[in-house]
């Protein structure tokens, strides 16, 4: 199969990008495919803290940009997740300091060692953010419930649209079905009405992923957490857009995000 | 909350805080990407009155000028037709 490239990216910063990428990658290696998780959040890295291979990065995506090292000697081989693969960022560059045109080759060169390449956006919507979607085939966007988030998630679908890229998915994370239900949190029927893009996955709020993160074990490395399960819906509709949106207990998904109609341009 | 929503049964509070955070959101994302902000929209609202009082006489507390969905400033001009002229710059 011809390799994916997919950009993770919110505009808002703490939304769950970088968890959600991690997760994402172990539940597609899960399912057999071999993925490259990729850290473009140059001088601000969290990927590999989050995956807990923080003691084997060795080379970084910077190194590989500068031609320090070939692409398959920067890659760190998951040892829980056979075919999970990570490229860290660097922690000492800025991101003015790479181009679009850098990330470009990178993405090219990337595509050979796997199925999807999934890049960790920064967080804002500058040069990290723009060097994050240039390589990109398809863009997830990714936004909590709540006000601010979903403002910023709104300009990140023009910018990206801007960039030619194809309209934006959605992850809504973080959900809480109890404030849901009580009135007190958007749903996911709320914030595609409002957004108007397609849905590709939920993830309600898991207080395993506190745990997860201090251990640096991705919680879907393990089954049976809500957030797991979640993560592993998402890998299936992105092999697989036909499967149906996960139902998270005490919030149905709803006949806007079933349907997962497109009518941002008001067709 | 929606007609949909009561169909299929939910019952959750339309009063809530979440169905505010919605209101709230749909009314600034019109402005956002209209590039225009809710106060730019005032002086936008004064000009228009200015230009057009200047051809025929308007009912300044009636005229409301709003950004639609999509992207339409629709403006409604109620003429005072019982005056004559207010700021008479006619040539």
């Amino acid at each position: 199969m011809a390799a994916r490239v997919i950009t993770l990216t919110s505009g808002k910063g703490g939304v769950g990008k970088t968890t959600a990428t991690a997760n994402i990658g172990v539940s597609l290696a899960r399912m057999g495919r071999r993925v490259i998780v990729l850290d473009a959040d140059i001088g601000l890295r969290n990927l590999d803290v989050v995956m807990g291979l923080e003691n084997r990065v060795v080379y970084n995506l910077v190194h590989v940009i500068r031609g320090t090292t070939e692409a398959d000697r920067a890659l760190i081989r998951d040892k829980r997740m056979p075919g999970l693969m990570l490229l860290a960022a660097d922690q000492h560059s800025e991101k003015d300091e790479i181009s679009e045109d850098e990330m470009r080759e990178v993405g090219e060169a990337l595509r050979a060692h796997a199925d999807y390449v999934l890049i960790d956006s920064p967080a804002g919507i500058e040069q990290g953010f723009r060097n994050a979607m240039a390589p990109a085939d398809e863009v997830v966007l990714i936004t909590t419930p709540e006000v601010s988030a979903v403002r910023d998630a709104d300009r990140v679908i023009g910018l990206t649209e801007a960039a030619g890229k194809p309209t934006p998915r959605l992850i809504l994370n973080r959900i809480k079905p109890r404030l849901v239900a009580r009135g007190d949190m958007m749903d996911m029927d709320d914030v595609v009405d409002i957004l108007q893009i397609e849905i590709l996955g939920i993830v309600p709020e898991d207080e395993r992923i506190v745990a997860a993160t201090n251990r640096g074990e991705p919680v879907a490395l393990q089954m049976g957490s809500p957030a797991a399960a979640a993560f592993d819906n998402i890998a299936a509709r992105l092999e697989d857009s036909s499967v149906p949106l996960i139902a998270l207990d005490g919030a149905e998904p709803g006949l806007l995000a079933r349907l997962a109609l497109r009518f941002r341009h008001g067709n | 909350m929606g007609l949909l929503a009561r169909l299929f049964g939910r019952t959750t509070p339309a009063d809530g805080s979440g169905a505010i955070a919605k209101k709230r959101l749909k009314f600034v994302l019109e402005y956002d990407r209209a590039h225009l902000s809710p106060g730019e929209l005032e002086l936008i609202r004064d000009e228009i009155i200015a230009t057009i009082s200047r051809h025929v006489n308007v009912r300044r507390e009636d005229v409301n000028i709003t950004l639609e969905h999509g992207g339409r400033l629709v403006a409604e001009i109620p003429l005072d037709r019982h005056a004559g002229p207010t700021a008479g710059h006619r040539a």
